[in-house]
Parts: C-alpha cells; structure tokens; sequence
C-alpha cells in the first residue's frame, strides 16, 4: 500500500541556518507518529514543512503518493488537505464553535454541513457547546474544538503540534488516549510533535526521536524503550544508567552485576570496554541475593518505590520495587539482574 | 506556485507596495522640503525682514507656553484620577477628556468672545465694579496659550494617567516599604518612572500646536500656519509660502523623531491593579474637587454653554438654506475621506503583516508620518505636484481639443489627498491593532483548512478587524469635520463647509454667527470621544 506520508532527506533552515538536516521517513495510512524531542530539536519545523507553510532547502515530501514539495516548488497548504492542531489552538474568536468547525467545509451544502458539524462534535464529545464562543470553552474544550475543525473536511493526514501542552496532566492523558480512539476509528494518519515522552507513548505508533535537527531513530514506543539505537535515545526516553562492562568473547559481557550472554549481539570487538544500559525494571529487590547494594535514595510513586543504590564499586543504578518492600536510606538490601534486552554501547571518549 | 526564483516572491514587493501609500505623505513632504534646499534669495530675503523674526518668536513662545502649561494640567489631573481618591474621581477621570471633543479653534473664538473687553464675562465686571480695566486682555500672547493649552491638555492627561494607573500605585507602595515618604515616592519614583508617557503626551500636544492654524488666526497671532497661508492667499506667493511649509517641517521633523523614540520606551508592566487608593482628606480633597472642576468648567462646560446660547439666538437667521448645504458639504467629504484612508490602513496593514523584511517596516513608518506634519504644509506640497500635473493634462487636452483651465485642481482630489496623508496614521492605528491581536497560527489554520490567502484574507482577516475598521472610519470622519486649513486651502470654489464657515464667521469677529456651525462639529467630535472613555473605563478603572 502507499504511504501516506513520505519524507525524503529533508533539508530545512532560515536563511543560511540549518534547522533540520537529512530527515527521513514514513507513515502507512491509518498509522499514527509522533516526532519527539526537546525545544529547539526542529520538530515543529518539520510539521510546518509538511503542511506547506515552510520551504524545503533541500529532499522532497511527498503526501499520498504525491510529491508536494522540494527545493524548487512547494504546494500551497490549502491544496494539500491537511488538518492541523496549534499549539494555541488558533480558533477564530469572531465564530461560534459551529461556524469554527464548518469553516473548512465552505463548499459543502449547508445541509451537509451542519449534518459534520453535529457529526463532528459528537465524535469529540462537545455535542452541547455548538452556538457559543472560543473564548466561553474550557482549554480542554478549546482543545476539542481545535481537533474537530481540523477533522471536519476529512484530512488524510492530521498534523498536531503540540496538541496538550496547554492542558494540566491529568486531561492531557485523558485527551491524549481519546484523541487516539478518534484517529483510529476514523483511519486518520496522524502526527503529533512533543516533548512529551508519556503523550508521545500514549499516543503513537511509531515514535521519532529528534536531536539538534536529526533523526536519532524511528521505531515503536517498545523498540525506543528497549532497543534505543543511541545513547541519547537511550537517556532521553525513560530511566536508566549506564555502568562500565567488558566484552567478552562470543556476545558475552562482564560487568560489575555478573555476566551477560547471548542476549542480543553487541557489535563491538572481544576484549573492548562497553557502557550497558541498566533500566529501573532490569534491577529486581530480592533479599536472597547474595549482590548487596546500599540505598542511597528513595522516591515514593504509590505502587512503587524508585530506589537509588549504590554498588560495591561505587556505580549507581535505579531500582523499581514493589512499595511493600519499605526500606530506609543506607540500608543494604539484595538485588538481581533480570535483563531482557542487552543494550552496550562503546565506551565515550572523555 | 513557484516559490523562488519567481516574480512574485520578489523580496522587493514589500518595500514597492508599502512605498505606492508613503507616496502620499513623502511626494508632499519632499516637495516642500526641496525648495528649502533651493532658496530664492528675493522670496528669502523678505521672509527673513517681515516676516520670520515673528514667526519664530511667536512660535518660541507658544511651545514652552503650551508645554509648559499642558504638564501643569495634565499630570496633576492625571495623578488626582489615576492614584489618589475624592468625591467626584470617577466623573472627572472621564469628562476631563471631553475637551477633546471641542476643535481649538472653536474655544479660542468663544473664549475670545466671553472674556474680551466687550464680552459677557468684563460687561457684567463693569456693572458691578464701575471698571474692568484690572482684567487682563485675552487677545495677547497669554490668551493663545491659555486656549491652546485648554485645548491640547488632554493629551498629556490621557497618557499620564494611563502610566500612574498601570504603575502609580505600586511603584508608590515599593518605595515606602524601602522608606520614603509618600511625596519623596511620588517625585522619585513614580514621576520618573511616567516620564515617557508624560513626555510622549506633551509632544502630540506640541504637534497639534504647531499645526494649529484656526485658534491664532483668531487670535491674529502669527505664526508658520498663519504665514503660509498669507504668503499663499493674500500674496499669491507659492514659493514663499513653501519655504515657509520647509521651516515648519524641520521643528515638526524633530517633534517626530522624538515621539517615535518615546513610543519605544513605553512598556507597558503587567496591569496588576491595586484598589487601595491615596485617600485625600481636608483641604486637599477640597482642592482636588475645585482644581479638577475649573478646568472642565474653562475647558468645556463653559464653551459649550456659549456655545449654546449663541446658536439660540441666531438660530432663526442661521439655520437657512445654506446651513445644510454646509453640513452636507462637511458630511460628505468627511465620508469620501473616511472611507479611502480606512482602506489605505489596511493596505498599509496588510503589506505590514505579509513582508516583514526591515525595509517595508521602516517604509510604513515614514507613511504614517503625515499626522505630524501641519494641515498648511500638506496643503502646500499636494497642491504643487497636482498643479504641475493639471498643466501637463491641460496641454495633451488642448491636443486633443478640448480648451480648459483646470481638470484637477479644481476638484476635491487634491483636498482629499492632502487630507489623507495627514490622517493616514489615525485609521492605520485601530487597523494594524486589531490585524496584531490575529495570530500567524489562526492564518494557518485558515489555510490549511482550504482556504487561499485571499479568501483567508476575505473570511479571517477581514471580519476580525471589522471592529478597528469602524473605529479607524469614524475618528477620521470626524477629525476631517474638523480639519480647518486643508479644507479651506485646497477646497474648490466656493465648497464650503462647517470649519469653512466657522473660518469664515470669526474672521469678521461674529461670534455668534459661527456657533451653529461649531455645534456640529463639537457634536460629532464628542463620538470618538465616546469610544475612547469606554476602552478606557473596560480597559482600566
């Protein structure tokens, strides 16, 4: 099938700064991504690029099996048929929630309009909210309104920048899975840019991680977490730490909490030192352990404790454990390795 | 679509549109500037013997008189309604701008009228006192910037005020927590801290007085205005009343400079607004109560009352068959004007908003630089190039055999010309904010929605300025009503209207005669007088 999304080494910048550089890749129809990184990484360029408000310094993007932009031509954004989420909403104060919805469907039947006024609505749960105005709605309603104006002219392809970053945390997971739900029972490719790393899990199928204007890797939230290709992907999506180790043999490594083998082949030659990504969950409590290590902190999360312990050797790791294991600062308590996905990568070059 | 390489991606189109409207205010500015830079001896040489010694010392005189005395109005009315409390503060806060409402031209003649030596005001002295003789002329030096600063206190008033309210206070309660004494807080910190609001009011009201032409006309006062329009009317002489137009430009030139600058330093703190104001008690509060209602009274209530009484009693002379003609004159061109300069602002707004390269930005400044430049000088520099242009016409007509005199000159096209560049800033200001409040995100999302940019242009853009359109159309119909010098230089043949006749009437001394008229425009002028109380009462308190 074709893909609805296609982005080709993609070059972007203002004037002679290079903003995003060699970008590249792909959504199948339906499939939901999202571009992850910290301010300043390029990610909302991207999303302007494709929805036509930035030209391309370089690459093509090519939508539904059409190229709609490269260096030398770009389609205007309202021949693309695109929908876009801001950031700050951006809906028209001088409308009604009704009118703002409608406003991509001016060449509609005004019976046909009104019929995906009312359909839309419904599909974000506003049904009631029809006659009043942007400024009369909650943020979270605001934010809904936003999502039904872009949906209402069927977009092939949703844009969202930022989507919830205006909205306190407990609407913004509310929100973020709903508008999951109407992604997917409407088939709408989706694109989400955040900084989010929660929303950005919750929300997408494949997940991009972006630094300093490149793709670190673009892979499902499950491969980020557990295969990171770099290390700044590695520290970046969720906790962890790395401790020093040695490659030993045939896929085997050494370190500090015993030995490692055939897990996944590390691509590094026999004898050289690695750094081995240790997550919160690789470290299991077990007090018939015979590794000890001290507690040096602790932070309560409800079902669970999040220590951090220190080694013999001085190295640090963090341990999720179940909250009824209660134990103080400067304890010495049992643990063990159970680690599914070896992750090394070679030791940096201080 | 094309977007490099291509003719309409030009980085020049900025720069070339928003210079086809700054043509109107540069093509006069420069045409009045370049006979500075070529003088002709005999013109100069009789400015400099008969005329300029005069002019320049009246003008000397009126603006350290007129700043003088809009800072001693302006910034106490300011600091009593924004930061202290007294009976009556919510009423003075808003009818101390109602003055804004009365042309100076119209309280200087009612004033000259009340308190010259045959007015009301000396006749009823004399019936009590035997004499009157005590009571100083108004037709003097004094008198003009007596009226004058009746009239253009408001500015500073306004600006003032809106500083203390934002910042008064709380820079107040600062400087006592660190140990002053309120009156030590008040000429330390929260005067200084005003300073580029107050300094910004006091040089739009130096604007107007160096404008100013209808107020020392009455006063038989001479200044640039009253010489340009000499050297024009009474000499016939276009190349003394231009030199002349060149002099005035080089003082407003700088008065400009200066208010650009100030409007840069005027940032605004966060309204955080607190009620606890200073309460005055005794003799101050006493004070407060006749200070502020001395000044409304002179300023307008007593005017206005005259004003009044006048128009009664010539009422049935008066309102005969010319009078409409008049306000249909006054109405109608008001309407022409209001409706091109709106649309120049938003022309001019929207080449602002889409090319935001530095060149079309400065461009759009210079364009809006007609609202400093004098109603005479305006007159003079569009009159020129039209002439020069009308000649060209007349001959290609007499080819084609058609004998005329004049094609241009004698319609309203140079008056509303003139009257466009002077009033340009005025509509692009309410346009360009209101074009400001619509975000780049909103713009996008019209496009992306489906729509072109000049049906984002149609359904977005159009319909959220809607209100600063209204409010731009109207403040220049009304400062068009009241336009004296341009109406009356550049108007054809006997199209007369309210502001012409007011002219007309004081320059023969009937007072009464031109209160009918003036009664209209205060009427009208009182509108966008309206509007401002109400955003300043929603907007600050």
């Amino acid at each position: 099938m074709m893909d609805a999304l296609i982005l080709d080494s993609v070059m972007l910048g203002y004037g002679n700064r290079p903003v995003v550089s060699d970008l590249s890749f792909s959504l199948a129809p339906g499939e939901i991504g999202c571009l992850l990184g910290g301010s300043g990484c390029g990610k909302t360029t991207v999303l302007r690029a494709i929805a036509g408000f930035e030209s391309l310094q370089g690459g093509r993007i090519a939508l539904n099996g059409h190229w709609v932009a490269d260096a030398q031509w770009r389609l205007a954004p309202e021949r693309r048929q695109i929908g876009m989420v801001f950031q700050d909403y951006a809906l028209f104060p001088h409308l009604t929630v009704a009118n703002n919805v409608a406003f991509g469907l001016r060449e509609w039947s005004r019976v046909d309009q009104s019929r995906r006024v009312v359909e839309m609505l419904a599909l974000v749960g506003l049904a009631d909210v029809e006659s009043r105005y942007p400024h009369e709605l909650s943020g979270g309603q605001q934010q809904r309104v936003a999502l039904a104006r872009a949906l209402a002219p069927g977009p092939t392809l949703l844009l969202m920048d930022e989507p919830f970053s205006n909205l306190d945390v407990e609407l913004r997971e509310r929100l973020s899975i709903d508008v999951h739900h109407i992604l997917k029972a409407t088939g709408t490719t989706g694109l989400l840019v955040t900084h989010n790393q929660q929303e950005a899990f919750a929300m997408a199928d494949r997940v991009g991680v972006m630094l300093g204007g490149g793709m670190q890797q673009w892979a499902s939230p499950y491969a980020l977490y557990h295969e990171p290709a770099t290390r700044h992907v590695a520290t970046f999506v969720g906790d962890g730490v790395f401790l020093p180790a040695r490659v030993h043999g045939q896929n085997c490594i050494d370190f500090e909490l015993g030995q490692l083998c055939r897990i996944q082949p590390v691509d590094v030659p026999d004898g050289s030192d690695v750094d081995v990504l240790i997550r919160p969950d690789d470290i299991q409590h077990d007090d018939a352990s015979p590794v000890r290590a001290k507690v040096l902190e602790r932070v309560f999360r409800g079902a669970a404790f999040l220590y951090t312990l220190e080694l013999a050797s001085g190295d640090r790791v963090l341990s999720l454990v179940p909250s009824h294991h209660d134990h103080q600062i400067g304890e010495m308590i049992g643990i063990r390795l159970e680690i599914d996905h070896l992750v090394a990568f070679p030791k940096e070059a201080i | 679509m094309r977007n490099r390489g291509s003719i309409w991606n030009w980085r020049g189109w900025g720069p070339l549109r928003a210079l086809a409207i700054a043509a109107l205010t540069l093509i006069p500015l420069l045409v009045v500037l370049a006979s500075f830079f070529e003088p002709q001896p005999e013109v100069w040489s009789h400015l400099a013997t008969y005329v300029l010694p005069g002019v320049l010392w009246n003008t000397a005189v009126l603006i350290l008189g007129v700043g003088a005395g809009v800072l001693f109005l302006g910034v106490p009315l300011a600091w009593l309604t924004a930061v202290c409390d007294f009976p009556g503060r919510r009423f003075f806060a808003w009818s101390l701008m109602l003055p804004l409402a009365m042309p100076a031209y119209v309280l200087a003649f009612v004033q000259v009228g009340l308190l010259d030596f045959t007015g009301p005001v000396q006749t009823l002295l004399r019936a009590w006192f035997g004499s009157s003789n005590w009571f100083p002329p108004i037709r003097t030096t004094g008198g003009v910037v007596l009226v004058l600063t009746f009239a253009f206190y408001p500015y500073v008033y306004l600006l003032a005020r809106n500083a203390f309210i934002t910042q008064g206070l709380r820079a107040i309660e600062a400087a006592q927590a660190l140990g002053y004494t309120r009156a030590q807080a008040f000429w330390k910190v929260a005067l200084p801290m005003a300073r580029p609001w107050i300094a910004g009011g006091m040089t739009l009201a130096l604007m107007e007085t160096l404008a100013d032409f209808g107020s020392v006309s009455i006063f038989s006062f001479d200044t640039f205005t009253t010489a340009i329009y000499k050297a024009w009317f009474a000499l016939f002489n276009l190349p003394a009343a231009s030199q002349l137009a060149s002099l005035l430009v080089m003082f407003v030139l700088v008065l400009a400079v200066v208010d650009q600058r100030l409007r840069q330093n005027r940032r605004y703190a966060a309204k955080s607004y607190s009620p606890v104001r200073i309460r005055l008690q005794g003799g101050a509060r006493w004070g407060a109560i006749f200070f502020c209602s001395a000044i409304l009274a002179m300023a307008f209530v007593i005017p206005l009352i005259q004003l009044l009484l006048w128009a009664y009693s010539v009422w049935q002379e008066d309102f005969d068959g010319r009078y409409p003609v008049f306000l249909l004159h006054s109405i109608w061109l008001a309407g022409l004007a209001a409706v091109a300069v709106t649309v120049l602002g938003l022309l001019l707004s929207a080449i602002r908003q889409h090319h935001r390269d530095s060149l079309t930005q400065w461009i759009v400044r210079l364009a809006t630089l007609g609202y400093a430049i004098p109603g005479t000088v305006l007159a003079v520099g569009v009159f020129i190039p039209v002439a020069w242009l009308d000649n060209q016409l007349i001959i290609i007509a007499s080819w084609l055999g058609w004998e005329t005199s004049q094609i241009l000159k004698g319609s309203l096209l140079v008056m509303l010309l003139a009257l466009s560049a002077r009033f340009l800033a005025v509509a692009y200001q309410p346009i360009d904010a209101a074009m400001q409040r619509i975000t780049r995100n909103q713009g996008n999302a019209a496009r992306s929605l489906g729509l072109s940019p000049r049906q984002t242009l149609m359904r977005l853009q159009l319909p959220m300025v809607r209100g600063g359109l209204l409010t731009a159309a109207l403040i220049v119909f009304v400062d068009v009503m009241k336009e004296m010098p341009i109406t009356l230089m550049t108007r054809p043949f006997g199209w007369d209207t309210l502001a012409v006749r007011v002219f007309e009437m004081t320059s023969e001394g009937m007072w009464d005669r031109a209160a009918l008229p003036s009664l209209a425009i205060v009427l009208a002028g009182l509108l966008p007088v309206i509007l401002l109380v109400r955003k300043s009462e929603s907007g600050l308190h």
